[in-house]
């Protein structure tokens, strides 16, 4: 068991963190060098002050039409990014591997409100489960690849949780646990969950083009 | 639910695909993927939550609320989706469901694009989809028609050469029995304004050349209007998918205005034909904008007010309801202005349909999905059902449209539902309300 600990919260982390990030880098290079050659019109459209301003909007819960026509959605998928990113990065227990591997420390979320954060976290993935399946307008597009997503994001959250609850053998929920969110991290490059590093992309170029050439909000 | 429960025949959805077999489908589709398509395709078809927040965003969607198969997501799980899934190789009935959605069920009038937090241009897969029917040569049949006149004579309608002078001087002579002086120019090198039309116009909306040359003579303008073909402004090729033949189209037409130095082209009440000179055909020809100013009669028309050159009569009795076209607005932002004209010209208040200025509903004739013709129209107007519903909330008698193919959309539209609304022109409403002082 110890030796599987210290591989998956050594090399293998390491290793996964790597191909988050090379893999990321991979792809946005990729991207930038097809749209170099097929959508050239598109990158000389590109404006910072349309696509800055389509952001802010996009990233401010109902600025939108669209966020104001589906208020439910709204609000679960705005609390589940928020606390995708917050839960993780400043859950105590993670705050002291930071100290502990490189000494870095900061500080973190008392440990039942993380706990509280956690169950809302697996509380709007199940929303977003329910939904798909409910809403026929959902049901009809979806695709194997979004239940996949759904998985990998949600996969963390619920054995952490179980770890931390102590639920089932500790030691080898923590080392699924690891697992999980290693998986997550090569993931994200891979699959639909590239929107976190593409989306900000397509949303600048509708925001440019709306803006630029078609003088209109995107929003 | 889908296209294939509700096809529609039409004699050249039906001879293009009988031509094809799966291996020449495949062919098509992958050259036309890898060859013409880039990141923007790849990164919308991957980062597509499926999220379904555009499902009411379409006209066709909130017409049939309980058919997902009308949704932006819905369309492209019907079409890309599966030529992504399959490689490609899939079967020429196949193709006929995707040419007829993609043609008759997508108006590309970006109203989804208000809908998608990621910023997916639902409008854009769609033209990605009609490119690909047009190489494998399944396009219905009025609007392929449609391209064959652009590119036999230039022009969307078959007017012949001598036609077009024939109609202009035909107009001139009809308007100088109201107005004696009045003139339509023709070829007037470095003229100011270079006034551009589409072909309907002088095949059966010659009234609208008549009001444009009163308004003109009214105010003053020095302008102009070419002899030659390169006149016709509009552009069904784009939406065919013949984007060389609108390449082609746009050059002439924009060397035709540079051939007489003017300074800018006005273009009459029309919505894609804008889209096509400042944004698709001019790209197409590597113009990052356009080599000629060109401004939209809305535009023009409300510079005209501002500079107190339209002087009225009267005023146009209201309340009236604005339609905004999607092209204009969407298109080029010009709601504002819009309102600011029929507000000049009205004596009433605009009463809003609940979606409105770059909100609002497409007529559902936009995109080429009207020049598609009489086979699709029943499904034109079923899914114009929810603008109809907005229209006869407003309880008013006018609809002020400054486009053609509105026009004949919002016409169907009002008929099929029984609203009593007329539909007008800016042209229609200024000619009618302005002074005439030689009368």
């Amino acid at each position: 068991m110890n030796t599987i600990y210290e591989f998956v919260t050594g090399p293998l982390a390491w290793l996964a963190w790597a191909a988050f990030i090379v893999g990321s880098v991979w792809r946005l290079v990729g991207m930038y060098r097809l749209a170099k050659t097929k959508d050239a019109s598109s990158i000389a459209f590109m404006s910072w002050k349309y696509s800055l301003r389509s952001i802010a909007h996009w990233i401010t819960p109902f600025a939108t039409l669209g966020w104001r026509r589906n208020p439910a959605l709204t609000v679960a998928t705005f609390l589940f990014h928020l606390l995708l990113f917050a839960v993780p990065i400043f859950l105590t227990a993670h705050v002291m591997l930071w100290d502990q591997f490189f000494g870095i420390s900061f500080p973190a979320i008392p440990d039942p409100i993380g706990d509280y954060l956690t169950i809302v976290v697996i509380a709007l993935c199940v929303f977003f489960a329910v939904r798909r399946l409910q809403d026929p307008n959902v049901r009809y597009i979806t695709k194997t690849a979004d239940w996949v997503a759904l998985a990998i994001v949600l996969a963390p959250f619920v054995t952490g949780f179980l770890a931390y609850r102590q639920i089932l053998d500790y030691d080898t929920m923590i080392i699924l646990h690891i697992l999980a969110g290693e998986l997550m991290l090569v993931a994200i490059p891979w699959t639909r969950l590239s929107h976190m590093v593409f989306a900000v992309f397509t949303r600048s170029y509708m925001g440019s083009e709306f803006g630029g050439v078609r003088h209109a909000r995107d929003w | 639910m889908g296209i294939h429960d509700r096809l529609i025949e039409d004699v050249g959805l039906r001879r293009g695909v009988s031509r094809l077999t799966p291996e020449k489908i495949q062919k098509t589709v992958n050259a036309v993927l890898k060859n013409e398509t880039g990141a923007r395709l790849k990164v919308y078809s991957e980062t597509c939550m499926r999220c379904g927040m555009c499902a009411t965003a379409c006209h066709f969607a909130q017409s049939h609320p309980d058919d997902p198969s009308y949704t932006p997501a819905g369309k492209v799980r019907q079409t890309l989706d599966v030529l992504l899934e399959k490689d490609g190789k899939v079967e020429p009935d196949f193709i006929y469901g995707l040419a007829q959605l993609a043609y008759t069920e997508c108006n590309l009038c970006r109203r989804c694009v208000h809908y998608c937090p990621i910023g997916i241009d639902t409008g854009y897969i769609m033209s990605v989809m009609r490119r690909i029917c047009h190489k494998l040569g399944v396009t219905p049949q009025y609007i392929q028609d449609t391209a064959h006149s652009h590119s036999a004579t230039y022009n969307q309608m078959w007017v012949k050469d001598d036609e077009w002078t024939d109609t202009l001087q035909w107009q001139e002579e009809e308007a100088r029995e109201e107005f004696p002086d009045l003139r339509i120019p023709l070829d007037k090198e470095g003229a100011d304004i270079y006034y551009s039309v589409i072909a309907p116009e002088p095949k059966f909306r010659t009234q609208l050349i008549y009001q444009a040359a009163a308004i003109m003579h009214a105010a003053g303008v020095d302008w102009t209007m070419p002899a030659e073909p390169g006149w016709d402004n509009s552009d069904m090729c784009m939406f065919t998918g013949d984007f060389e033949m609108m390449g082609r189209l746009k050059r002439r037409h924009f060397e035709s205005a540079q051939k007489l130095k003017v300074k800018r082209i006005v273009m009459g009440e029309c919505g894609h034909a804008f889209r096509s000179i400042y944004d698709v055909g001019n790209r197409w020809d590597g113009w990052l904008w356009h080599p000629v100013p060109v401004v939209h009669s809305i535009e023009f028309f409300w510079e005209l007010m501002r500079d107190g050159k339209i002087k009225l009569a009267k005023k146009y009795p209201g309340p009236v309801t604005v339609h905004d076209p999607c092209n204009v607005v969407r298109g080029r932002g010009l709601h504002e202005k819009l309102r600011e004209l029929v507000r000049f010209l009205v004596d009433g208040d605009i009463v809003e349909t609940a979606s409105h200025g770059e909100h609002n509903l497409c007529c559902a004739a936009g995109g080429g999905v009207i020049n598609c013709g009489p086979p699709f129209k029943n499904s034109r107007v079923a899914g114009c059902k929810a603008k109809a519903d907005e229209l006869k909330a407003t309880g008013v008698g006018t609809i002020v449209a400054p486009c053609h193919n509105c026009h004949g959309g919002l016409e169907d539209t009002t008929h099929a539902y029984h609203l009593d609304m007329k539909i007008k022109f800016l042209g229609d409403i200024i000619y009618e309300c302005m002074e005439k002082p030689e009368a």
